[in-house]
Order: structure tokens, then C-alpha cells, then sequence
């Protein structure tokens, strides 16, 4: 088999999986759980396949075209390069766990083979984003993703909290992907071909006319999907999900498909400065933002999708700063840490009984109780902190060495406004970062209290996948060397100025965080909180589900919780209240979107109901009223008919007589 | 055209009067007396009897517009016949004998109206027409039973056979329409006296 | 002889057949009005025949035509009534009101006669 025969099967393998799944999931139970790790896993194994052939050589091109499609031809094209290698056997590994995940997350789930069918599909759509050449083909797996998220969010639909968080991702990513999809129309358009390679030549030759506006058209699209200010609302909501769709989508690797998709075509971004200094404070804003966010959440899966964002962040400021390699380093340790995070939450959440912080911090013994989880969460949280040696920590430190780099005299093209906008951000978000992380360890695995009931042992699988996916956390940083024979080939290793600042700030975040918690927690005993949803023999997913839907009723609201314990309430003083909403962005769009949206359909009711149907009404109910004027002259007397009649026959004949004798 | 009116006067006078005329005048208001009366009397059975004497009146015009063959058709057929039925009809619909007040129904007063503005534009466009017009009853008689009847059975024996299978068709149909399930008997001499 | 006497004899016979279909109440009568009719015409015919000298006699053939069709008219007409009176126990015409538009219970024949009674009188 050619390495592109391989590689045109990793995304063809799930998707025949999902198609299979749907079509055998009610008459074959049996066959639902390996068609939906089977040919994930095989994919997985034929993407490192396929990264090991290619070894960052030369991008391999394929392209094969079906029939002409008029002025712009559309190809089936494969683009193999180090990024889209690397890439793929992310997301094939992160997906194979996740799916040997659910069969015991979600055991017993009525709605398995449909869920198991949709991952993959999903993990298809993700591997053809990252090995097409053709932009077209690109937006084709894009908007899969986009379904299967929007299916997957709402998995627990008979919950109000998922009902809505499935409407909400669809609208708002909805939002950013028709300025996308103008901006590929468009950037086909200048260059005469989607073919990436193509698009990228134009770009080198000029030929692209307006290289700012396509650029900014393209970044509303990437907004919406990688969860970048302003169209971030949705992440949060999304985590009403089943908790390992969160781990591979909402985490690992669509939301990363935004960052991917600038990385593939930075050229274009790169040639205007004003699209970078656009990206740099989207960037900035979101990563600084959402660490303000994260340190109020009480919902621990929202403490790690605003940590989700603010990574994205990361990695959009380091495109911004015109270094892809260390965005899509930081893409792929994100996604390993990140997928281990929330599938550790999950297991905290079943052995819990509830998803809220709160009412975790006034457990005791949970470390104990779930060995696993503590240990290989606590690893992905220092990953996340960016504490050395873990993984983070390099990636993180090449982002910042990057916008290091940036304001530095020798980069050229790159403005040093967007450098020294991501460099000080980064800095920043570092020390939040590193609060956030430390707030949620010290309250979810250190709380005092009553000790947690004994929900059975977790299943074996889901321990296993954990401490799978803890190898490459704790080991991934070491790739730092050996990365930039695959990429661009810029230097990925931390630099001393930035690793001693950002270790520096990290471990400033850790020793203030843990200073507040000491404050605060005695005030957790006197207090009481929470709510815990206990189903022992249950599957895992149904405490999440039952802690999902119950958690407005029994906190307050739907990300935050009246907990004097909380030192995040300690740290942030006034700034709490606006961090636990995600700084009132929804009620801004309330105000500027859903309102005017509701008032025209208002309008539109109101003209529909009470002007066009009058006349419709109108139109009906004259000639019945015609008609009843003319059933009363209906007596059934046929002399009274016959006299009309004739009465008429003589005005005709005494008309048609005048008529004709020119009366 | 006055000028020929004025010529007609001249050579027949506007209201000449000859004995024929004058005959027909006389017969024509009896008549039309008697449809009158037919049309408005109380008594069912003295309507179907003045419509005898209507149709008889009739007659007598025929004869004399020289039709005799028709004339004695007439007779035979309407007053011989058709009255016959007719009173047989309103004996077998038990019709009172007496004045029966209600003879007439609530729709008496439009059809008055429409009769009288249809008389009126019919009598008004008659006379506009044929003001100047005399039948000349001089020469042969038109309604010899002899001419009748070589036109009859030489120009219009087709229509003729023909009626007669109008004729057949209608007794049938009586005979089907009027008999009862238990005696088909008498409606079947009823249909068969008609003829 | 003047045209006009014949013509309008007939004009005024068929309206005055005319008034008593439109206001007779019995359906025998109704037929009697209906022969006036039909021998109104006749008269026409007949007067127009003699004055035209029409040498294939056509008016007094159709004459005769008409006069076979109104007795055919009369026994088919009787037997119609003959079954409606036997059906309904009545030969009176604005009494077979079927196809009024109101209900049938609404509006009874008996109601019908007190009615037309009041308008008669």
C-alpha cells in the first residue's frame, strides 16, 4: 500500500464505521462497540503509519478530480505534510480513547450505537480536515464536525440545560461560518483553484487582491469553531455534553480545527498586518478572559472548557506572532493533557455524584477513592500550569518565545504590536492559568468533610485510557527537539528569559492560589452546599447526566455557586460576580442579537397574523357571506325559481328588442 | 314604410270588417275569457272544464283560418283526450270538488306581474310588427285534410315516424312511471287509455 | 284578416298559460296551464302558415307534431304527479320543497300551507 492509498483509508475507516454502526445499531447490539473502536483504532495505527512514511520529509500531494465543477475546479486532494501527519495521529489516538472510553462511560446508554456511530463520524470529518489539500473538501469535514458537535452537545436532550447548549453551539458557530465560507468562496475566487497548495503560491506571487479582507472573513469562521472571543459563548454551554464528547471535541480536536486551519494557510494571514494585529488581540482577549472566567466556574467541566479556550488562545496568539510550529505544538499537547482532563472529570464526577466544586470541596477522600483519576489529573493539571517537565510547559514556553521573538528587531512581516499583545498576555494567563488549575486540585481532591460514598470500583477501560493518554502529557515535551524536523523548522526549544518568566508567574498563580484556599476553606464546614446525584449501579454517564440537569436547581446558576469557600470569590474580589457569567458576553448578545431578532419576529407575527391573514380571512369569509345572501333565496319553491327566471327571460327579450331597434 | 301602410289602408282599410273578422274577434275574447277563467277559477273541475271550452274556442280559430284538418285534431286530441286525463288525474289525486281556497299559491302575485310585463312587451312587439299585415283567406283553403295530408305523408313522413317513436317511447315510460308493484294492472289501462 | 288578431290572441293566451304555472298550486292544473301554453303556439303556427301560403305546409305540420308531444307531455306528466301524490299524499308543486336550503324539520308543511293561506288571503 502507497502511503496515500493509507492515507485516504484513515478518514474512509470510521466513517464506513459510523455508517455500519447506524445501520446495525438496533439489529446487532453486539457488533455496536467494536465497529466503534475497531475502526478508530485502525485508523489511529495507519495515521502513525502514515506520519512514520511520510517522517517530515517533503509534503506528499494527491489529488484525484471526479468531474468539472465549472470556473473553480474542485479535487479530492490529500495534503500530507509534517503538520497534518502529526495532527492526525493526534486526533486517531485521542479518539481511540475516547471511544474505548464511552463503552464504559456510557454502558447501558439506550442511545450508544447512535452516540458511538457519531464519534466516529466525527473522527472521520476531523482527519479529513487535516490531511485535505482542498479547501472545499476542508469546509466539507468542517461542517460534519460541526453537525456531529451539535448532535453530540444535546446527546442528553431530555435535559433543558443540553436542549439549549446544542441551539446555542449551532447558532454561534453558525455565525462565524458564513463569514468563512464567503472568505473561501472569495479566496477561491482570487486565486483560481481551492487547492491549498495552489492558494499558497497565489499568496507568494501576490495575486491574492485583498489578502485583510479574506483574512478577517476566514478568522470569523475560526472564531466560531476554535471558541476565540467574541464567539466563545458556546464552549462553556457545550459541556452539558456527555463528558468524553467533550474530551474529544470540545478539547482535543475541533475546536483545534480553527487553529489548524490558519496554521495550513498563515502565508494568507501573514501578508497583512492588519488580519495578525486582529488575531493577536482576539488572542489576547480570550486568554486573559476566559482565566478570569475559569477562576469563578463551580461546574468542574466549565473550569476546563474556559481553560480549553484560553489554550486556544495560546495557539492563535503564537499564529499571530507568524510561528505555526509552536501553535501546532501546543495543539497537539494541548489535545493530549486536555482529552486526559476531562476524562479524569468524568471519573471525578461519577465517584462524586455531582459536577459542582463546591459541593466536592465538602467531600473528603476523594483522592483516595479514585487513585487513578487523582493521580493522572493531577499530572494534566500541572501540564496545564505549565509546570516543568510536563508537557505544557514546553509548548507553552515556544508560544511565548515565539511572541518573544516577535518584538524583537529581526522578524519581518510581524508586528510588534501583536508580539509584545500576546507576549504580555501570555504571561498573564500563565499565572491565571496556574491559579485556575491549583483552585480546582486543591477543592476537587482536598475538600474536608463527610467522606465520599463508595460508588464501586471505575471501570478498568476507563482507568486504562487515563493513564494512556499520561504518557504522552508527561513525555511530549521531549519532542520539542525533535519537532522542527517535521514543521517549519523553527526552534521549538524554551528559551531561558520566557521560561523563567512563565515559570515564574506559573508558580506565583500556584502559591497564591493556595494561599486564598487556606483562607477560605474552614468557611466551607460552616456553610453547607450541594447536591449530590448518587446512582452506584448505574453507568457513569447517568450521575453526569442527573448532575447536569439538576445543577440551576440546586446552585443557583448554571456555572457559579453561593460558596463563601470558593477562593476564587477571595481572589477576585468584585470581578467574581462578572466572571462566573463569562463577563455578561451572553447578555450582550441577548441585547444586541436575540432582542431586535425577537422584536422582527414580533412584527412579523403580527403582520402574518393580524394584516395578511385579515385579507386571506377577508377572502374567505365575503364569498360566504355571498353565499348565505344567496341560500336564503334557496326555498325549494319551484315556481318562485321559475318566475325569476322568466322575469329574466322578459327583461333580456325587451333589452335585446330595444337593443335592436336602436332604441 | 308609412307609405305603404297608406297604401294598405287604401286597398283593405286598417279595421276592415269583414264577417270573418268579426267571427274570430268574438271567438279569440271567449277564449281568452275562458283561459282566463281556467287559470283563476277556485274550482279544479270547473277549470278543466272551462280549459274545454278554451281549447274547443281554439278550435273554431283554426277553422277559420281555413286549417280544418288541425281544427278537428284539436278536438279530437285536447278536448276528446288530454282533458279527459286531466280530470281523471285530479280524480285519482282526490281533488276536493268545491271551492278550494287555497288553489292557488303564495307565488300568485309575481307571477302576475311577470305575466302581465310578458303580455305587455309580446302584445307590445306583435303589433309594432305585424300593424300592416292581412292574411289573405281568398283562393284555396290552406288546411284541406287532403293537402294536409299529402304534405304530411310526403315532405314530412320522416319526422312523422319518428314522433311516433316519441309516442311509443312516452308509453312506456307512463306505463313504467304510474303502475303500482302489487296492481301493475291499472296503470297499465290507465296509459293505454290515453292513447 | 288582419294578422295582428291571431297573433295577439295567441300572445295573450300563452301568458295567461304563463300566470297559472307560476301561480297555480295544484300540479294538474299546472299542466292545464301548460296546454294553454303549447296551443298558443299552435295558433301561431297555424296564422303564420296561412298568411306565408307556405307550400310544403310546414306550420301545420309542426302543428300536428306539437300536438302529439303535448298529449305525450299530459300522460307522462299525470303519471309523474299520479307517483308524487301517491309517495308524498299530495299533488300540491310548493309543497315538494326537498331542496330547500334550510333543514327539512325546520320548516314544516304544515307551517308551509297556514303561510301560503295567509299570502292567498
Amino acid at each position: 500500500m502507497t502511503t496515500t492509498t493509507t492515507a485516504a483509508l484513515v478518514p474512509l475507516l470510521p466513517f464506513l464505521g459510523a455508517v455500519a454502526g447506524l445501520l446495525l445499531g438496533r439489529r446487532a447490539p453486539g457488533f455496536v462497540r467494536p465497529l466503534a473502536v475497531l475502526p478508530t483504532l485502525a485508523a489511529a495505527v495507519l495515521a502513525a503509519v502514515v506520519a512514520w512514511r511520510q517522517g517530515g520529509g517533503d509534503p506528499l500531494d494527491a489529488a484525484t478530480r471526479l468531474t468539472p465543477t465549472g470556473s473553480v475546479p474542485i479535487d479530492l486532494a490529500l495534503h500530507l505534510d509534517g503538520f497534518a501527519v502529526l495532527v492526525a495521529v493526534l486526533v486517531g489516538v485521542v479518539a481511540t480513547c475516547v471511544q474505548l472510553y464511552s463503552t464504559a462511560y456510557l454502558d447501558e446508554d439506550p442511545r450508544y450505537p447512535s452516540y458511538a456511530a457519531l464519534v466516529s463520524l466525527f473522527t472521520a470529518a476531523m482527519l479529513l480536515v487535516v490531511y485535505s489539500g482542498d479547501l472545499m473538501v476542508l469546509l466539507v469535514g468542517w461542517e460534519i464536525m460541526g453537525i456531529c458537535s451539535y448532535f453530540l452537545v444535546g446527546h442528553y436532550w431530555e435535559t433543558e440545560a443540553a436542549r439549549s447548549a446544542s441551539l446555542k453551539a449551532f447558532l454561534v458557530t453558525k455565525l462565524g461560518d458564513v463569514p468563512f465560507l464567503i472568505g473561501i468562496l472569495a479566496l477561491g475566487a482570487d486565486a483560481g483553484t481551492f487547492r491549498i497548495n495552489g492558494i499558497l503560491s497565489a499568496v507568494g506571487s501576490g495575486a491574492i487582491e485583498h489578502p485583510t479582507l479574506i483574512a478577517l472573513l476566514l478568522l470569523a469562521g475560526v472564531a466560531g469553531k476554535s471558541a476565540q472571543f467574541p464567539l466563545h459563548t458556546w464552549l462553556p454551554d457545550a459541556m452539558a455534553g456527555p463528558t468524553p464528547v467533550s474530551a474529544l471535541i470540545h478539547a482535543a480536536t475541533m475546536v483545534a480545527a480553527g487553529v489548524y486551519f490558519v496554521a495550513r494557510l498563515l502565508p494568507l494571514f501573514t501578508a497583512s498586518a492588519a488580519a495578525l494585529v486582529v488575531l493577536a488581540v482576539m488572542a489576547a482577549v480570550t486568554m486573559v478572559g476566559s482565566a478570569l472566567a475559569a477562576l469563578a466556574q463551580d461546574d468542574i467541566k466549565r473550569v476546563l472548557a474556559y481553560s480549553t479556550v484560553g489554550q486556544l488562545g495560546y495557539m492563535t496568539g503564537a499564529l499571530a506572532v507568524g510561528d505555526r510550529d509552536a501553535a501546532v505544538f501546543h495543539l497537539i499537547t494541548h489535545g493530549a493533557f486536555k482529552a486526559l482532563l476531562f476524562l479524569g472529570a468524568g471519573v471525578v464526577i461519577h465517584a462524586a455524584g455531582t459536577n459542582s466544586l463546591g459541593a466536592m470541596a465538602r467531600m473528603g477522600g476523594l483522592a483516595k477513592r479514585i487513585p487513578d483519576a487523582y493521580w493522572t489529573m493531577t499530572a494534566g493539571l500541572l501540564a496545564l500550569a505549565a509546570i516543568p517537565p510536563f508537557s505544557g510547559f514546553f509548548s507553552k514556553e515556544a508560544v511565548l518565545g515565539a511572541a518573544e521573538h516577535a518584538t524583537g528587531a529581526d522578524a519581518h512581516g510581524i508586528p510588534h504590536a501583536a508580539g509584545w499583545t500576546v507576549l504580555v498576555a501570555g504571561l498573564l494567563t500563565a499565572l491565571l492559568t496556574a491559579a485556575y488549575a491549583t483552585r480546582l486540585w486543591l477543592r476537587a481532591f482536598h475538600g474536608t468533610g463527610p467522606q465520599v460514598a463508595d460508588h464501586g470500583r471505575q471501570p478498568a477501560v476507563m482507568n486504562g485510557v487515563l493513564w494512556l493518554l499520561f504518557l504522552p502529557t508527561l513525555g511530549l515535551g521531549l519532542a520539542a527537539w525533535k519537532l522542527p524536523d517535521w514543521f517549519d523548522g523553527r526552534s521549538l526549544t524554551p528559551t531561558l528569559t520566557t521560561s523563567v518568566l512563565g515559570t515564574g508567574a506559573a508558580l506565583a498563580g500556584v502559591l497564591v492560589m493556595y494561599a486564598a484556599w487556606r483562607r477560605t476553606a474552614p468557611l466551607a464546614a460552616r456553610t453547607p452546599l450541594g447536591a449530590v446525584a448518587a446512582d452506584p449501579d448505574e453507568a457513569p454517564y447517568v450521575s453526569e447526566e442527573e448532575a447536569v440537569a439538576t445543577h440551576v436547581a440546586a446552585y443557583g446558576h448554571i456555572a457559579g455557586a453561593h460558596d463563601p469557600a470558593d477562593p476564587g470569590r477571595l481572589l477576585l474580589g468584585p470581578l467574581y460576580r462578572h466572571a462566573v457569567a463569562g463577563f455578561h458576553l451572553d447578555a450582550v448578545y441577548t441585547a444586541l442579537f436575540v432582542r431586535p431578532v425577537r422584536a422582527a419576529a414580533g412584527l412579523v407575527r403580527f403582520l402574518d397574523r393580524e394584516v395578511v391573514d385579515t385579507y386571506v380571512r377577508g377572502a374567505g369569509s365575503a364569498p360566504g357571506l355571498l353565499g348565505a345572501a344567496v341560500r336564503r333565496a334557496q326555498t325549494g319553491n319551484v315556481q318562485t325559481y321559475l318566475s325569476a327566471l322568466l322575469a329574466g327571460s322578459v327583461v333580456l327579450a325587451v333589452a335585446a328588442v330595444l337593443v335592436a331597434t336602436g332604441a | 314604410m308609412t307609405g305603404t301602410v297608406a297604401l294598405a289602408a287604401q286597398s283593405q282599410g286598417f279595421l276592415s270588417t269583414s264577417g270573418v273578422e268579426i267571427a274570430f274577434l268574438l271567438v279569440g275574447l271567449v277564449t281568452f275569457g275562458a283561459a282566463l277563467v281556467t287559470v283563476t277559477t277556485k274550482q279544479l273541475v270547473h277549470a278543466a272544464l272551462w280549459l274545454v271550452v278554451a281549447l274547443g274556442g281554439l278550435a273554431v280559430e283554426y277553422l277559420l283560418l281555413t286549417a280544418e284538418f288541425i281544427a278537428w285534431v284539436q278536438v279530437l286530441i285536447y278536448v276528446g283526450s288530454v282533458v279527459v286525463l286531466l280530470l281523471f288525474g285530479l280524480m285519482l289525486t282526490k281533488a276536493p270538488i268545491g271551492r278550494s281556497p287555497d288553489a292557488d299559491s303564495g307565488n300568485r302575485w309575481p307571477a302576475l306581474g311577470v305575466a302581465v310585463a310578458a303580455a305587455a312587451a309580446l302584445v307590445w312587439i306583435v303589433v309594432d310588427a305585424f300593424r300592416t299585415t292581412w292574411i289573405d283567406l281568398d283562393g284555396a283553403p290552406q288546411g284541406t285534410t287532403k293537402v294536409s295530408g299529402e304534405i304530411l305523408f310526403r315532405h314530412w313522413v320522416l319526422p312523422f315516424e319518428a314522433l311516433s317513436v316519441l309516442l311509443l317511447a312516452a308509453l312506456v315510460g307512463a306505463v313504467v312511471l304510474s303502475r303500482r308493484k302489487a296492481d301493475a294492472e291499472t296503470a297499465g289501462s290507465k296509459a293505454g287509455g290515453k292513447r | 284578416m288582419h294578422l295582428v288578431y291571431p297573433a295577439v290572441l295567441a300572445a295573450l293566451l300563452f301568458c295567461t298559460g304563463l300566470y297559472g304555472v307560476l301561480a297555480r298550486r295544484n300540479a294538474i292544473l299546472v299542466l292545464m296551464s301548460v296546454e294553454l301554453m303549447l296551443n298558443a303556439v299552435n295558433l301561431n303556427l297555424v296564422a303564420f302558415d296561412v298568411w306565408l301560403r307556405d307550400t310544403l305546409h310546414a306550420g301545420q305540420a309542426l302543428t300536428l307534431f306539437t300536438i302529439a308531444i303535448a298529449a305525450a307531455e299530459i300522460g307522462i306528466g299525470l303519471a309523474i304527479v299520479l307517483l308524487v301524490y301517491r309517495n308524498r299524499g299530495t299533488a300540491d308543486v310548493d309543497r315538494l320543497r326537498d331542496l330547500r336550503e334550510d333543514a327539512p324539520g325546520a320548516d314544516t308543511p304544515a307551517g308551509d300551507r297556514e303561510r301560503t293561506a295567509e299570502a292567498a288571503a
